[in-house]
């Protein structure tokens, strides 16, 4: 009668921690996956948004603003992409805090907890299985800018680059969304505590003006902030319009500002949420 | 030699709110301990720390022989934890919950896949394996997260309140599954609200109130304390209340006579303690008519949880409908997900 005792199979010896920590990461990040392709209206929403984006930007703004000296709507058109691109990779905020917050509410994290699991894994489970979420957006959203006249300038390796350093860019910030589901009651709150803050982050930068046409006290907020140093490497290495002419290093040196940035906000925020999650629900 | 389960002196303050305030424990191996209290009580803060998912401010504990709060993982290897709600992925199918868990525990994949495969069949789930959790009835989702906690059939196992809201089938299908685990040698910390659930499935039960194990020992101990089973009679007549007092005091204590019959005039209700059960009230019922006493109602009481608080406190075990516990939710603010008291 003791079948459910009889036929368990044996704990096996710990694994080490690395190797540990890797296919614990995966388990989770398949699940995630999983859950995805059950509730796809998210991931259609997910891509529907950066496209309106792009089509409002393009034919409200186009043309509007002076872009390189022109008004001319298709330079907006080019100057905007990486912007958009920008601003659609850190959206991925909102879904890692909500997706954790959902766990923590419905009692998942509780169980993962009582696990003999790896204890980042849940959390880089979610923000790998956000990453793939991010890169189909953006895969959509370059077919979307290639219609409406975006193009790339410097090659397929230095487009690829900037694609790289955007994934990077939207990884890390999901990063901070870990933090934020980690620390609020909802999925609600953790969707709009992840969104409110990203709308100063994404309009005080290079993605939509040029900060020499902020006010001077705020320019070089917007040339610091991390998020402008990945616009600008996006456009320096697409070959679009646009570039800041400044001073200020993060704009000299926009591939390595962005690298830095993304690199450095991971190691901030992932040590955070890490922590967090060991006394989550506590 | 300490129990598979051992905890000294455990305190956590929400705030405020002392959730647990100074609880000992001690489940010796291949038994059952039966943690019974009302909402608010402790229980779940008391689950939540030898699990190792809350940190006390104090104290000490052993899970399998091992320091919940110097070795947190390896306590993790030999435990599993069924909680209060079905903490299982609703988007994912019940076969993919299991395997994940199962990978989780680190076994292989192969090893992982067969395992699920058995419990759901053992678990009355192997035609609902490959849907979705979220389609799953209350009672289905609550057997998936039972199999789940089985995933390695750990020495140890935590119980939350695992038939709260339960129907009464699906809560006899679940204390099947309990014996058997504990007739293979499982160690087993339950918590219930219900008196006839621990009664039914501990060798032991501590009751719980306001952060403090109050009363400990089996059944029958907390049962003498208490008062036991009554048998409560409504008589349609009140000019038979004599003849019918005469009547039940052949079953009350012996020695005792008409003494021990409770009379309430005004309702003409007759209580009586009895040993015996259910049986017994058939020959009351027999005996009555007998004597020509027509009856209204008749019934076995049983003690109530409330019955045990209120010999043992002196207060009723459930203070008002959906009082909540503190760090229940937690401290930090999850919402709550306690169901109204019984």
């Amino acid at each position: 009668m003791t079948t459910l005792i009889d036929t368990a199979p044996e704990v096996p010896a710990p694994r080490g921690g690395l190797a540990r920590s890797v296919a614990d990461s995966l388990v989770v990040t398949r699940r995630n996956l999983i859950r995805m392709t059950r509730i796809p209206e998210m991931v259609i929403f997910g891509l529907i948004q950066p496209v309106m984006f792009v089509i409002l930007f393009s034919y409200v703004f186009g043309g509007s603003l002076n872009i390189g000296g022109t008004t001319d709507a298709a330079a907006y058109r080019e100057f905007l992409m990486a912007g958009i691109f920008a601003q659609t990779v850190t959206f991925a905020t909102a879904g890692a805090g909500a997706g954790i917050a959902d766990d923590m509410s419905k009692g998942l994290v509780d169980r993962f907890r009582s696990l003999p699991m790896a204890r980042g894994a849940v959390l880089t489970g979610r923000t790998l299985a956000d990453l793939v979420q991010t890169t189909l957006t953006v895969v959509v959203l370059a077919v979307v800018g290639l219609l409406v006249g975006w193009r790339i300038h410097e090659g397929v390796p230095k487009a690829l680059g900037a694609f790289a350093l955007l994934l990077l860019l939207g990884y890390a910030f999901s990063w901070i969304g870990a933090l934020i589901g980690l620390s609020v009651r909802t999925p609600e709150a953790a969707t709009s505590g992840g969104l409110i803050w990203l709308f100063p982050v994404t309009f005080v930068s290079n993605a939509f003006v040029n900060p020499e046409q902020m006010a001077s006290w705020i320019r070089p907020i917007a040339e610091w902030n991390p998020f402008s140093a990945t616009v600008q490497a996006c456009r320096e290495l697409f070959g679009n319009p646009g570039v800041v002419q400044s001073d200020a290093w993060p704009m000299q040196h926009p591939v390595w500002a962005s690298l830095l940035w993304s690199l450095l906000i991971i190691a901030v925020f992932r040590t955070l949420a890490v922590r967090k999650y060991r006394s989550a629900t506590a | 030699m300490p129990g598979a389960i051992h905890a000294e002196g455990l305190v956590k303050t929400f705030g405020d709110v002392r959730a647990l305030d100074g609880v000992d424990l001690d489940v010796p191996e291949g038994t059952v301990l039966g943690l019974l209290g009302p909402n608010g009580a402790g229980k779940t803060t008391t689950v939540r720390v030898l699990t190792t998912l809350l940190r006390p401010d104090s104290g000490t504990a052993t899970v399998a022989g091992v320091d919940v709060l110097k070795h947190p993982d390896a306590v993790r290897r030999s435990i599993g934890l069924s909680g209060q709600f079905a903490a299982v992925d609703e988007y994912l199918t019940g076969r993919e919950n299991l395997q994940m868990v199962g990978r989780l525990y680190q076994l292989r994949a192969p090893a992982a896949k067969a395992r699920a495969g058995d419990l759901l069949d053992r678990f009355g789930l192997a035609d609902a394996a490959d849907r979705p959790a979220k389609t799953y009835s209350g009672g289905m989702r609550r057997r998936l997260d039972l199999a789940a906690a089985l995933v390695v059939s750990p020495p140890v196992m935590f119980m939350d309140e695992p038939t709260t809201g339960l129907d009464p089938r699906n809560r006899q299908a679940l204390w099947e599954v309990i014996k058997e685990l504990v007739a293979g040698g499982t160690t087993l910390l339950l918590t219930t609200q219900y008196l006839e659930e621990a009664d039914h499935l501990a060798h032991d039960i501590a009751v719980v109130d306001q952060g403090r194990v109050i009363a400990r020992g089996t059944s029958d101990q907390l049962k003498a304390r208490t008062g036991g089973e009554r048998v409560e009679v409504v008589v349609h007549d009140r000019d038979t209340i004599a003849a019918a007092r005469a009547v039940l005091a052949r079953y009350g204590p012996e020695g005792r006579g008409g003494d021990a019959v409770a009379v309430e005039d005004h309702t003409r209700r007759l209580t009586v303690p009895v040993t015996g059960g259910a049986k017994l009230l058939a020959e009351v019922i027999r005996d009555l008519d007998a004597i020509g006493a027509e009856i209204d109602d008749i019934g076995l009481r049983r003690p109530t949880l409330d019955d045990v608080f209120i010999s043992l406190t002196g207060h009723a075990a459930a203070p008002g409908e959906g009082r909540e516990e503190p760090g229940e939710g937690d401290g930090e603010g999850r919402p709550h997900r306690k169901e109204p008291a019984a």
